[in-house]
């Protein structure tokens, strides 16, 4: 149909970067944009955002209340870095408050039109030459006024008109249910060419948004639902998954886990892009796996970032000393970063911004988290999935190098919901588990997974001491490891198994030649 | 007829014929004390319902405030600074600062009842028993 290179409607790059990759570009120029949610899923923080991102990249906007007073919106929009008194100084924005006056009783006696608004927003338009105008909302507009006919007809007059003055608009509006009309009055939409929805669901007694594009006319658009978060100093945060994923790249490069008979497990160590995932339970040796992929890391060079859900900061470093590690000599190097904090401090998608904020500050080459399980709980399942995926693809985007650890359930084999929901976004998948023989647990290390790499399929024993992980001899007479019920073999039985399995192999190979 | 008291109004004169400038009639000298009324007319440009607004303002003002106010006529596309000003939204709006309080009536003040409400003016032509009806 339409071709990238000459698209039928020009896009207005927003500066709002998420945004404009879920709106392929941005929004459409020169067109009216409706932006519907219900109460508290920030349509007035959005509509100042795409005015404050403009000003950013010099194009001055004008901004319509309809709603709360200019003096309200001011204050509001301090927490954000949007300094508004200071642009309208410098002669970048200009307000039109048309917000009612609680003070002044009017009176309707007769027919009437908004002529006078509209005639404020074009003066305001041309005094500080506007290229953005944000209307919010468009709701109280009806509520203004009691002729609806009216107050819908001079709306489309005045869309018309911004199309006209050549302002790309956003217009704000209301809706009752998250899930019901577009807007409240039921024509907001047929106002606007645009249509975008703001959700603010109670999942699992957590708030999640969510940015979906409904319609863009005449040109292309992202489908479905985008969650985004609003931070202080930042606004509105769209994580656009599918984007992310498109652009990854892959490197060929092997880098260190910090323990060479792991590396050997793994064909010669991880890729320098890749995320592995340690799955294992409560004491198996997740935190030390982890421990020693930083400590080859800062000992590579490598900057070090470690993301700790489950243990303060002195635990750590107290329990890789123990293995004889020195978490506060890298520190002091500048070689780690420990950030440890309560899972459910923020929600979600608030982690996966801060950890990008904090990645892209720290620049480390290197980023482990531990644990993901305990991520799980603070939202919904679907919440925590694209979590991974946002934090997984930007990551890889940055050519950084991901460990996640999962903790499993039980203490024999069986596998976590973590690692079910994600097992198939990460590169390399390591199990640790117990294994219970004549009655001592041992511990057994196996890579289940290893993606673009051949890699070691036995499960060896390891033991845990001074110097971190000793990598032992594979289980060659136990099965049922991994499902949980270690049964102890003799070791002739062993040998005749795997006679047996190699003949049948033999057998089959020429008919599997003849056959194709 | 109109009456233009205002200087900074005498700009907007020209969009209409037959503007003078009067305030020498002997009952606005003699009760302008009590109660002068001072109004402002928003109008978007010389529309037939900015004629309609303007006509029925003046019946009014005539029949019932027999020359004891002041209008001003502001045309919204000539200068909408006023109209920002003043936050005006919709054409005609008519305003009334003087008396206190100030209150507001939009339209093109064809509901006469509802102007003289606004204007908190008590009926004289017929109805001038009446006590004034308590304003919504």
């Amino acid at each position: 149909m339409t071709t990238t290179n000459h698209p039928a409607v020009e896009k207005l790059r927003t500066g709002i970067s998420s945004l404009d990759i879920i709106a392929k570009g941005g929004l459409p120029k020169n067109r009216t944009t409706l932006i519907s949610g219900t109460a508290g899923s920030g349509k007035t923080v959005f509509a100042v955002q795409f005015l404050a991102a403009g000003i950013a990249r010099g194009e001055p906007g004008v901004f319509v209340t309809f709603e709360e007073a200019a003096a309200d919106i001011r204050a509001n929009m301090r927490s954000f870095g949007w300094d508004l008194a200071q642009w309208e100084q410098e002669g970048k924005l200009a307000f039109v408050d048309a917000s009612p006056d609680p003070h002044i009783e009017t009176f309707e006696a007769g027919a009437f039109d908004l002529g006078a608004l509209l005639a404020r927003v074009d003066n305001a338009v041309k005094k500080v030459k506007a290229t953005r105008v944000s209307v919010d909302s468009l709701g109280a507009v009806f509520s203004q006024f009691s002729d609806q006919a009216m107050v819908r007809g001079e709306l489309f007059r005045i869309a018309t008109a911004l199309k006209a003055m050549g302002v790309t608009a956003v217009l704000t509006a209301e809706r009752t249910d998250d899930h019901g009309p577009v807007a409240r009055f039921g024509v907001e939409e047929f106002i606007a060419d645009n249509v975008m929805i703001l959700r603010n669901l109670l999942e699992d007694e957590s708030r999640r948004r969510t940015i979906e594009i409904l319609k863009f006319r005449g040109c292309d658009h992202q489908k479905g639902e985008f969650p985004f978060t609003i931070v202080p100093k930042g606004g509105v945060i769209v994580i656009p998954l599918s984007a992310m994923q498109l652009s990854m790249r892959s490197s060929n490069v092997r880098i260190s886990s910090g323990n060479k008979d792991l590396d050997d497990m793994c064909g010669g160590g991880f890729f320098r892009d890749s995320v592995t995932l340690v799955s294992g339970a409560t004491g198996t040796g997740k935190t030390l796996t982890v421990t020693q992929f930083l400590q080859g890391g800062a000992t590579n060079g490598e900057k070090c970032l470690l993301l700790a859900f489950e243990e303060s900061r002195d635990q750590l470093v107290r329990n890789a000393t123990g293995w004889g590690f020195d978490f506060e000599k890298m520190e002091r190097d500048g070689m780690l970063r420990v950030v440890c904090d309560y899972p459910d401090l923020s929600g979600l998608e608030d982690w996966l911004v801060t950890i990008q904020q904090i990645i892209t500050e720290f620049k480390p080459q290197r980023v482990a988290l531990d644990s993901l399980s305990a991520l799980e709980n603070v939202g919904s399942l679907k919440a925590f999935r694209e979590f991974v995926i946002g934090l997984t693809s930007f990551i890889k985007h940055q050519e950084i190098t991901g460990m996640f650890t999962a903790t499993t359930g039980s203490l024999m084999g069986g596998d976590s919901i973590t690692e079910s929901n994600i097992s198939t976004l990460t590169d390399s998948i390591i199990l640790l588990r117990y294994v219970e023989m004549f009655g001592e647990m041992k511990r057994g290390l196996t890579v289940l997974k290893m993606r673009g790499s051949a890699h070691d399929k036995a499960i060896r024993e390891f033991t845990i001491g001074k110097g971190g992980m000793q990598m032992g001899r594979p289980f060659r007479n136990v099965t049922g490891i991994i499902g949980g019920a270690p049964m102890h073999v003799n070791p002739g039985d062993v040998e005749r198994v795997w006679t047996q399995y190699d003949k049948a192999i033999d057998r089959r190979r020429p008919e599997s030649i003849s056959g194709t | 007829m109109l009456y233009y008291c205002n200087r900074r109004a005498q700009a907007q004169c020209r969009l209409f014929t037959g503007c003078a400038v009067s305030s020498d009639n002997p009952l606005s000298r003699r009760e302008g004390r009590l109660s002068k009324y001072v109004l402002t007319l928003y109008v978007t440009g010389n529309s037939p319902r900015t004629k309609v607004a303007i006509d029925n303002l003046n019946r009014i003002c005539g029949q019932e405030l027999d020359g004891r106010y002041e209008l001003e006529i502001v045309d919204v596309l000539e200068n909408p600074q006023r109209a920002e000003d003043e936050r005006i939204l919709a054409t005609p709006t008519l305003i009334k600062q003087l008396p206190p309080p100030l209150r507001r009536v939009i339209g093109d003040l064809s509901d006469k009842e509802k102007v003289l409400l606004g204007l908190e003016v008590r009926p004289t032509t017929n109805a001038s028993s009446q006590t004034r009806p308590e304003a919504k």
